[in-house]
């Protein structure tokens, strides 16, 4: 196979806006550009006009700190901002500001869990502030005598913007995927990134080449750019890999070149060569003098990096003795895993029931009605109440699942559906003795079979005694008394 | 002395004791901008309604005696290159011909705050590039002391406005002597403050590492009147500095006894003419007899300074006028046509060619290329090493003395059109000026004489934040000398 010859070599550039309430060099609001009109944050620094000077927002920096720690990176005494020299409508300066060679955070690492047994060690190679850009809108001409033109929403300029380095650690667009939802889980642990990819708020780039495996030296790569959903990556990679692959294989040279992803055609396309790349003519910003770092600053921030995913991963299982696929579904999310430990402080007796029943039936139920776990109006504290009715007997698990989808519908707490409703379990013996052998007297054809050796009608006898009690019997009960009073027959 | 010709502490007596209010003030300035600008032409906007306007709120705060200042009624213009509300701010260039400021630079909301009036905006070489204002997009200014030279640069209107009468102060922008050079040629005091005491924000920038905004004024006095009210930390500029202003000027020494003054060997080393040196040696002499020591110090670096200038300038001005691209606001070409589609890249360069003077494209020029791949450590990277052993030569200097005395330019006003086709020549006769700027240290040039009947002005440099000191001597100067006292004489019939 050409795959074996060969060896994929892949780094990325993830670009993540920062949850801050105002911008990144000025006091207007972040707002949600998908959502608020056109134009309706901004001032004259954000838009460029003459005069208007940038001053840095110290809460974007605290949370790119946050990141660069989360991320295992030195945060670096002095850094600084640079201008990156462009034209562009969306670029209302003609430049950004961005970090050049003295980055906010360096050197650091993570680990992603990919197919191989080992976890994949990715460096980070920076994290570095920038300010977003403008938003474009391009109208195509409609009719004849109104060419196309461009409308620009500066809501998003000078929005913070962190943009994160990778090493060129990554072998295959599984890895990629794997290190870009590991980047993503992580930002919206740190609630510095809300995660959402439609909204643009995260972004990827990704750096490929291929080399003969075995190989020591980096081959020529290519950078895709614009990469705006997991698909997109995944699919724009093994699209890359794939054409080096048989490019090389054709004894072709791959060319340096800025591609982009053309989602229709399942394609890359050559944006720019080489020879047309920009010359950004970085300098230092003149109008932001250097940040010093302090040291106790930089503490500050550690003492509020959360618990992360794999350190919580591993403390639920060892703690709360979860499954490991349970485990994995309630930590990828910060206030699902939030939401379990809460009702686990109401419900200590088995975590494990309560993750079942989170990963399980409050999950479909949250899927079906496209709630997230701050919506769903269930408390923790209800949650536990029922996985508690249940296992102290009082609730069945059909009535259960009844019980669960009322409160998720209503907000009301279990014990009240369960007395509206009428669902305590019937595991009073006599009682049920009763129901069942009135089932029994009332279907003697099908008794009469089951003694003749079609023993599965056992489940419809089962049916039989849960159409007569609604629901409530006590299965294991009904099914003991079942088998006790068939086989009294038998003899 | 007419009211159009007052200093601003004769002018605040009289408003104080009510024998002329604001508005008398300010229309006599404006009946002054109507007598001579014609003939002058420092002003390309005057805003004649609105400073009426503020001029009878001054009366109003006059009258009540609440929230009076030394301002309170002064009116006075400014370079054009400082944004004003609602005022257009042009930096006399074809790409801002139109342009409305939504908002007010920092010092002049201070000064509006402060009760000054407003008068007008002044013209200057296009975005401050130029040592005679004949780079303006619009027209020349004139020199008032003989119309058929320049007024200097690059804040040549305001230099030509203080000393026609036309607004009783100005507020100039010194990138690279654009304040002293054309004080210096027009017989007014002119203040480069240290870089970062007043707040550049609202300033359209030239080179962001070295624009000073500073006054002209007819003295010291009043020079350090302005900076009290403009001068402090500006949270909107963070490169302003968060340093106490102090009462400038409020202690006034008689002599200058025990003063240690510098004379820079390279600065009057070559090039200067005969008369200008002349004035020179008198003003140094003068200051000695009011007490002050003499020692001759060196300046090794001074011939670099033009180079490190140049260079820096133009890749931050290369950098600063990107934003002029015909998409938000200014000038852009083509004209919209209803279903004409215009290349995004055509429309930046027919806007920044139709927008844009030879001079400004020529550093734009520059600045690109001493930015650009491979070229930034020769250039670039270079000029900041090399201004720091510019600082070293003023950080050791002033060791040994308390401030520097220098000529401001090496001759006197030059004729219009004497050096424009020679921008190298050009570029020289800020030989003595620019130094300052890259070299972190505040400035003051006052006039010292006259040859020729033209002006001569003589530059006082002292540490950063030392601008007491140049209030010190320029002030115990001025208290025994009359230079600054003379007006000139306009023949408005041309």
């Amino acid at each position: 196979m050409v795959i074996d010859k060969y060896e994929p070599v892949i780094g990325m550039e993830i670009h993540a806006e920062l949850r801050t309430a105002s911008k990144m060099f000025c006091g207007c609001a972040v707002v949600d550009t998908t959502v608020a009109a056109p134009n309706t944050a901004i001032c004259p620094v954000c838009t460029g006009l003459p005069g208007a000077m940038p001053t840095v927002n110290e809460h974007a920096v605290t949370q790119a700190m946050l990141v660069g720690l989360a991320l295992n990176c030195e945060i670096n005494a002095f850094t600084s901002f640079a201008r990156k020299n462009y034209f562009y409508p969306d670029l209302p300066k003609g430049y950004q500001i961005s970090q050049f060679d003295h980055p906010l955070a360096t050197d650091g690492w993570i680990e992603v869990a990919t197919e191989a047994s080992d976890p994949l060690r990715v460096g980070v190679r920076r994290a570095h502030l920038e300010e977003d850009t403008a938003k474009s809108f391009h109208v195509p001409s409609e009719r004849a005598g109104v060419g196309a033109y461009t409308l620009i929403d500066y809501n998003r300029s000078g929005v913070p913007l962190l943009e994160i380095v990778s090493e060129p650690d990554m072998h295959s667009a599984a890895d990629a995927y794997a290190y870009a939802t590991k980047i993503r889980e992580i930002l919206r642990y740190l609630e510095v990134n809300s995660g959402d990819m439609e909204k643009g708020v995260l972004r990827f780039e990704a750096n490929v080449s291929v080399r003969l495996r075995g190989a020591r030296t980096l081959s020529t790569r290519t950078e895709i750019k614009n990469l705006n959903s997991f698909r997109a990556l995944t699919r724009a990679i093994t699209y890359e890999i794939t054409r080096q692959m048989d490019a090389m294989e054709s004894g072709e040279t791959i060319a340096q070149q800025t591609l982009g992803w053309d989602e229709a055609r399942d394609a890359t396309f050559v944006q720019r060569s080489k020879e047309q790349a920009q010359d950004y003519r970085y300098f230092p910003e003149p109008d932001l003098p250097p940040l010093t770092i302090d040291r106790g600053w930089v503490a500050e921030v550690r003492a509020t990096v959360p618990e992360l995913p794999a350190a919580k991963f591993a403390r639920f299982l060892e703690v709360y003795g979860l499954p490991e696929n349970d485990a994995r579904i309630l930590v990828a999310e910060r206030a699902l895993a939030d939401y379990f430990e809460h009702a686990a402080e109401a419900y200590a007796k088995d975590p494990a029931d309560l993750s079942k029943w989170m990963v399980g039936e409050l999950a479909y139920l949250m899927n079906r009605d496209g709630l997230t776990i701050e919506q769903v109006p269930v408390t923790p504290e209800a949650l536990a109440k029922l996985v508690a009715l249940v296992s102290d007997g009082t609730l069945n698990q059909n009535s259960a699942k009844e019980v669960l989808e009322t409160m998720v519908e209503t907000g009301k707490p279990p014990g009240t559906i369960v007395q509206e409703r009428g669902l305590v379990q019937i595991s009073d013996e006599d009682r049920l003795s009763q129901v069942v052998d009135e089932v029994l007297l009332e279907n003697p054809e099908q008794v009469k079979s089951y003694l003749a050796g079609k023993t599965s009608l056992l489940q419809w006898f089962m049916g039989q005694v849960m159409r007569k009690t609604r629901g409530r019997a006590q299965p294991q009960m009904v099914l003991a008394l079942l088998r006790e009073r068939l086989t009294a027959r038998q003899k | 002395m007419a009211l159009h010709n007052l200093t601003i502490q004769a002018a605040h007596d009289l408003l104080r004791r009510g024998e002329v209010s604001a508005v008398e003030l300010t229309q006599a300035a404006l009946d002054r901008i109507d007598e001579v600008d014609p003939a002058v032409k420092a002003y390309v906007t005057v805003c004649e309604e609105s400073a009426l306007a503020e001029a009878a709120a001054a009366d109003r705060r006059l009258q009540s005696g609440a929230g009076v200042t030394p301002l309170t009624g002064i009116p006075y213009g400014v370079k054009d290159c400082l944004s004003t509300i609602g005022v257009r701010t042009t930096c006399s260039s074809r790409i801002l011909e139109d342009y409305l400021p939504p908002y007010d630079a920092t010092v002049i909301a201070r000064l509006r705050a402060a009760g000054a009036v407003l008068v007008g905006k002044q013209n200057m070489d296009e975005f401050g590039m130029g040592s005679s204002c004949e780079n303006s997009a619009f027209f020349e200014s004139h020199n008032p002391w003989d119309l058929a030279r320049v007024p200097g640069g690059s804040s040549g209107g305001s230099a030509a406005a203080v000393a026609a009468g036309m607004g009783l102060f100005a507020l100039g922008e010194d990138t690279g002597g654009s304040v002293r050079m054309p004080a210096g040629f027009c017989g007014v005091t002119g203040l480069k403050p240290t870089y970062g005491r007043v707040s550049r924000y609202g300033l359209i920038a030239l080179a962001s590492s070295f624009d000073s905004i500073g006054p002209l004024t007819h003295d010291a006095w009043d020079a350090a009147l302005v900076l009290r009210t403009i001068a402090g930390h500006d949270p909107l500029d963070s490169t302003s500095l968060d340093a106490p202003v102090p009462a400038y000027g409020r202690c006034r020494r008689e002599n200058l006894q025990g003063m240690r003054l510098g004379v820079p060997l390279e600065y009057f080393a070559h090039g200067i003419e005969p008369p200008v040196a002349h004035a020179l040696r008198a003003a140094l002499d003068h200051l000695e007899g009011l007490g002050a020591e003499l020692h001759e110090v060196s300046l090794p670096h001074t011939d670099h300074a033009i180079s490190i200038y140049y260079l820096i300038l133009t890749a931050e001005a290369s950098s600063n006028l990107a934003r002029f691209d015909g998409v938000r606001f200014g000038l852009s070409h083509p004209l919209r046509d209803a279903g004409e589609e215009v290349d995004v890249l055509e429309r930046y360069l027919q806007t920044r060619a139709h927008g844009f003077g030879d001079e400004v494209k020529r550093r734009i020029m520059l600045g690109t290329f001493a930015l650009s791949a491979g070229y930034y450590d020769a250039y670039y990277l270079q000029a900041q090493r090399v201004r720091t052993l510019l600082r070293q030569d003023f950080e050791r200097a002033f060791e040994k003395v308390d401030a520097l005395i220098a000529p401001v330019s090496p001759t006197t006003a030059f004729r219009i059109g004497e050096k424009i086709d020679d921008p190298l020549r050009m570029y020289l006769s800020d030989v003595h000026v620019v130094a300052a700027n890259p070299g972190g240290v505040c400035g003051l040039a006052v006039p010292c004489g006259f040859a020729a009947e033209l002006p001569v002005g003589m530059q006082i440099i002292a540490p950063p934040l030392g601008e007491q000191v140049l209030f010190d001597v320029a002030g115990a100067y001025q208290a025994t000398t009359d230079w600054h006292a003379a007006r000139p004489k306009i023949d408005v019939r041309g």
